[in-house]
């Protein structure tokens, strides 16, 4: 489904992605882990050309994500959901009008359809009664939550989340985690960036490992944390768990 | 070549560089004189409504308002040509300084202001927590922080207001631009208002420069 | 006092002038129209120039901006009326000074809506593209929105500014309010036609001043 090729990136003369393949399949739901500069973001931030891949080659379903332009790529973007880490609601528009702005303005869906589509995802991560309220006015949990919506809303055929939990308080962590593991449930390809390492163990279908601009490992969830090969991949679990090791 | 003859006439420039000169030296010493004294009377005004008696605070809110409401034009000709009537008769650069002198400080008495309420409660009563008077904690830890603020909007305010000096021509003050535009007339030669742009790109390109490296500088602030 | 009164506040000869200055203001208001819509368009499209990553589009639109910034608006105008006939371009006054103004406008406009853009946090866009908006879609769905409500106290003061500017269209016999004002004074030998053109300024433009004042004491809270 989403396929990465010898991926390369770097930033004037610093060198952030090195040769970095991975295959996502449908319905899989990839979990990226490693230290904070290892790269794990700008190869999410690649896959929806946020960040320009200095090299190498994205497909999403066997079209081409690294060779399009302009109006192409917006078309691209739309099969590509993404939730950032700081949410990015936009804080002039009520909840609904977040989740119905693409629809209207990219998918070119009617005003009653995409206020239809809205409502129904609002549902789906639970919020459809604060649909009528202003961003600032909910908790950090419940603006991903909308955010995961408005990703949700365009029928995406892969969703990308770039540490969805890492800004949250952690009482509201649980809530957002809860509608990525009913997402999963349903069948959605996904690619998650993120330290919540008891998801990754119960939900994820394999684990990746970047260190350093690399995927130095990946496997299952039970190869990773419970047989970790590298050396590096070992010292990075211990010093996130010093009390397991 | 006509283009180059009409704006930049060579023989034009030679003949009227003098006086050009000379009317820079007005509009220099003008906008010093508008400048230091519409800084310094706002900063007063600021200061003194920090006091909070509503017999200062409603004049000089109304000298704010009116002074930033008012196109300063009208206020120059009124006093040009309304005030010799009553017996008071002000030379035009006298009447150039007040006025724009007091839209200057019209102005910066609300950025003054502005910045002395955005330093927080807390300022003061640490000032006033540890020993200092009213006075000291304004003028020691308020006030330093309020200009601080307000040096970017004060760059750009002033340059605003001492560009207005141009409007000393119309009362028959000898600066750059009444003196280039009669130079213009005397000529028959578009040069002399060519001259007029430069001298004044000259005065204010480098504070306009000065105002965006400012700006960078103190964006913390804002 | 009574000379005062009569030579000030005569309201026998306000109420002559009254319908000379009510046609005045009308073209005041036209002036004004036109001038703010041409400087929001043209300082909205420098703004976008000078954030542009080409440096074909940035450095001409940070150079027209600052030159036009170090440019009186008054020699501008002067240039534009008794200069470019010169090269064979005459202007009718309201043309010249919507010409100047445009030039002198747009560029101070760029600057405010140049700050709006950059207050926008660069989330906002990724959070946009990333949806599948298009660069055009997301300027004016979620970052002008924002930007403009981010500078929204400078973009009226602006347009207070610009109000205040019309003023200057008298210089080049415009019949605006102040010349129509000031021809009544020339009349009359009385000052009252020019307090009424100074109330009817205030009218206008104090209510905007009050507001001005409220923002940014609101911001200075938050």
């Amino acid at each position: 489904m989403l396929e990465i090729n010898q991926l390369e990136k770097s930033f004037g003369d610093t060198q952030v992605l090195t040769s970095i393949d991975l295959s996502v399949k449908p319905g899989e739901l990839v979990f990226v882990i490693g230290p904070s500069g290892s790269g794990k973001s700008t190869m999410l931030r690649c896959c929806n050309r946020l960040e320009e891949p200095t090299s190498g080659s994205i497909l999403l379903d066997g079209e081409h994500v690294t060779a399009c332009h302009g109006a192409a790529l917006d078309k691209m973007r739309l099969k590509i959901g993404m939730v950032f880490q700081g949410f990015h609601l936009y804080p002039h528009k009520s909840v609904l009008a977040n989740v119905m702005l693409a629809q209207v303005k990219a998918l070119k869906r009617s005003k009653p359809e995409a206020k239809a589509r809205a409502m129904e995802m609002l549902e789906h991560v639970g919020l459809a009664h604060k649909a009528d309220a202003m961003p600032s006015e909910l908790s950090g949990g419940q603006q991903q939550r909308v955010a995961i919506a408005r990703a949700l809303a365009l029928d995406p055929k892969v969703m990308l989340f770039d540490e969805p939990t890492s800004a949250l308080d952690p009482e509201l962590v649980g809530s957002v985690l809860k509608v990525m593991k009913q997402l999963r449930d349903e069948g959605m390809t996904m690619v998650v960036v993120s330290h919540e390492m008891d998801f990754a163990r119960e939900a994820a279908d394999r684990v990746v490992f970047m260190d350093g601009g690399v995927v130095v490992e990946a496997g299952t969830p039970e190869e990773i944390f419970g047989n970790p090969k590298s050396e590096r991949l070992r010292a990075f679990l211990s010093r996130l768990h010093p009390s397991d090791a | 070549m006509r283009f180059l003859d009409t704006f930049f006439d060579g023989a034009v420039m030679a003949k009227y560089l003098p006086d050009l000169l000379s009317a820079i030296v007005t509009t220099l010493w003008l906008s010093a004189i508008i400048v230091v004294g519409g800084l310094a009377l706002g900063l007063v005004l600021a200061c003194l409504r920090t006091l909070g008696r509503w017999y200062l605070t409603l004049p000089i809110v109304a000298f704010a308002d009116i002074g930033r409401a008012l196109p300063p034009l009208v206020v120059i000709l009124i006093f040009y040509f309304g005030l010799p009537g009553l017996g008071i008769n002000l030379s035009g650069p006298m009447v150039l300084i007040l006025v724009l002198g007091g839209v200057l400080a019209a102005f910066a008495e609300e950025i003054f202001w502005a910045g002395l309420t955005a330093v927080s409660k807390g300022q003061w009563e640490a000032g006033r927590a540890t020993g200092l008077s009213f006075a000291q904690t304004l003028f020691e830890i308020a006030l330093p922080q309020a200009i601080r603020m307000g040096i970017p909007p004060l760059v750009n305010r002033a340059l605003a207001i001492t560009k207005m000096t141009a409007l000393g021509s119309v009362i028959g003050v000898k600066e750059i631009l009444a003196v280039s535009s009669s130079a213009q007339s005397f000529s028959g030669s578009a040069t002399p208002l060519t001259m007029a742009a430069l001298a004044y790109l000259a005065i204010f390109l480098p504070v306009v420069i000065l105002s965006r490296l400012l700006e960078r500088r103190y964006a913390w602030a804002v | 006092m009574s000379n005062f009164i009569d030579l000030f506040f005569n309201v026998g000869i306000m109420a002559q002038a009254w319908p000379l200055l009510l046609k005045g203001l009308i073209i005041t208001l036209e002036l004004c129209a036109v001038v703010i819509g041409l400087g929001l368009v043209g300082g909205l499209l420098l703004a976008l120039g000078a954030l542009s990553p080409s440096k074909w589009l940035k450095w001409p639109s940070v150079g027209f901006i600052d030159l036009f910034r170090a440019l009186p608006p008054l020699v501008l105008l002067v240039f534009v009326f008794s200069g470019l006939p010169f090269a064979g371009l005459e202007l009718s006054p309201f043309m010249a000074v919507v010409v100047a103004f445009f030039l002198n406008n747009s560029a101070y406009f760029a600057e405010v809506f140049r700050a709006g853009i950059q207050s926008v946090p660069k989330g906002q866009t990724e959070a946009a593209r990333a949806t599948g908006l298009s660069k055009a879609q997301t300027l004016t769905h979620v970052v002008l929105p924002q930007a403009v409500r981010n500078v929204l106290p400078d973009l009226l003061s602006n347009t207070v500014e610009v109000v205040k500017l019309t003023s200057l269209a008298s210089v080049v016999s415009l019949s605006e309010l102040l010349y129509s004002a000031n021809m009544a004074r020339s009349v009359t030998y009385n000052s009252s036609p020019l307090i009424l053109a100074a109330l009817i300024y205030l009218a206008i433009l104090w209510p905007l001043v009050r507001l001005i004042s409220r923002y940014q004491r609101g911001l200075a809270v938050h």
